[in-house]
């Protein structure tokens, strides 16, 4: 890998759900390419994929940027949704606000905030209720 | 263990793509119907059984690294959930049993719940 960061910009789309994790996908793949360690291009993937997911069922769709040095990913998840009034429940296991609807497509489980904790070195939420969540997700490459 | 090979035959399962992993070797399996419970236990050598069928159970495999998902209770995904699982590899089977029965069978056959990080 060359020392230049690699930066990456998706879209992320609330309207048609079957394409819900195309953003996760694509990074995934460039990764991949890059010759990262495998294990690793798993924990950065799925984490992405919850937030991507979360930017879709809770915020009506988002924005991801993403930079790779040959050191760490670093993925940034934006919304205008509606904020996260109390994030320390939010970060507990379990606990959703996630409709019937949404727990039909099989997310609203609670884990996803708790598995992006899990599976990266370094993760930050910032919300504003009534303007929107930005979650960071770092992984580093050598870890 | 088993082959992918040996859980058609154990399932009594069809194979709607992904013949070129009838060899591969699967060590663990896990059921669920909710994606996030499924993320949380990173296992190696799965195979994922569910009675949910939407793209979303496909790239959920994809990120996840696995190979092989059993739709349960005779369910049969649509041509773009195949076509999804060809694009990235995966083997889709589908058996008549519900999720209960196909697990236990496994379960019964080799196949542990325990993951690398437990
Ligand atoms: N981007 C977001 N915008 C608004 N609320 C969010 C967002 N992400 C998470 N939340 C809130 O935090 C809760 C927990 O999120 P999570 O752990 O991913 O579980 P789940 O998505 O299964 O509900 C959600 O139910 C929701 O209330
Ligand atoms: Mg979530």
């Amino acid at each position: 890998m060359s020392n230049q960061a690699i930066t990456l910009h998706y879209d992320i789309d609330a309207v048609d759900f079957s394409a819900a994790g195309e953003a996760s996908s694509g990074v995934k793949r460039t990764l991949n390419q890059l010759g990262v360690n495998p294990a690793v291009v798993k924990r950065i993937a799925i984490a992405m994929y919850e937030a991507e997911i979360n930017a879709i069922i809770h915020a009506g769709g988002g924005a991801a940027d993403v930079e790779i040095t040959p050191e760490r990913v670093e993925v940034k998840i934006s919304d205008n949704g509606p904020g996260i009034p109390d994030l320390e429940k939010a970060m507990t296991a379990g606990w959703s606000t996630a409709s019937e609807t949404v727990r039909e497509l099989g997310f609203g489980a609670g884990m996803g905030l708790p598995n992006m904790k899990r599976y990266t070195d370094d993760m930050k939420v910032e919300s504003k209720v009534g303007e929107g969540t930005v979650v960071t997700l770092i992984v580093n490459i050598n870890s | 263990m088993l082959k992918v090979r040996e859980i058609v035959d154990i399932l009594d399962a069809q194979v709607l793509v992904g013949e070129e992993n009838l060899e591969l070797e699967i060590y663990s399996g896990c059921g669920a119907d909710l994606m996030s419970d499924v993320m949380a236990f990173v296992k190696e050598s799965v195979i994922l059984c569910t009675g949910l069928v939407n793209p979303q159970v496909v790239r959920t495999c994809e990120m996840m690294d696995i190979k092989v998902i059993c739709f349960v209770r005779g369910k049969v995904p649509g041509e773009n959930i195949v076509e999804l699982a060809r694009e990235m590899g995966i083997t889709v089977l589908t058996t008549k049993h519900p999720l209960f029965i196909t697990c236990g069978k496994l379960y019964d056959a080799g196949l542990v719940g325990k993951g690398v990080w437990d």
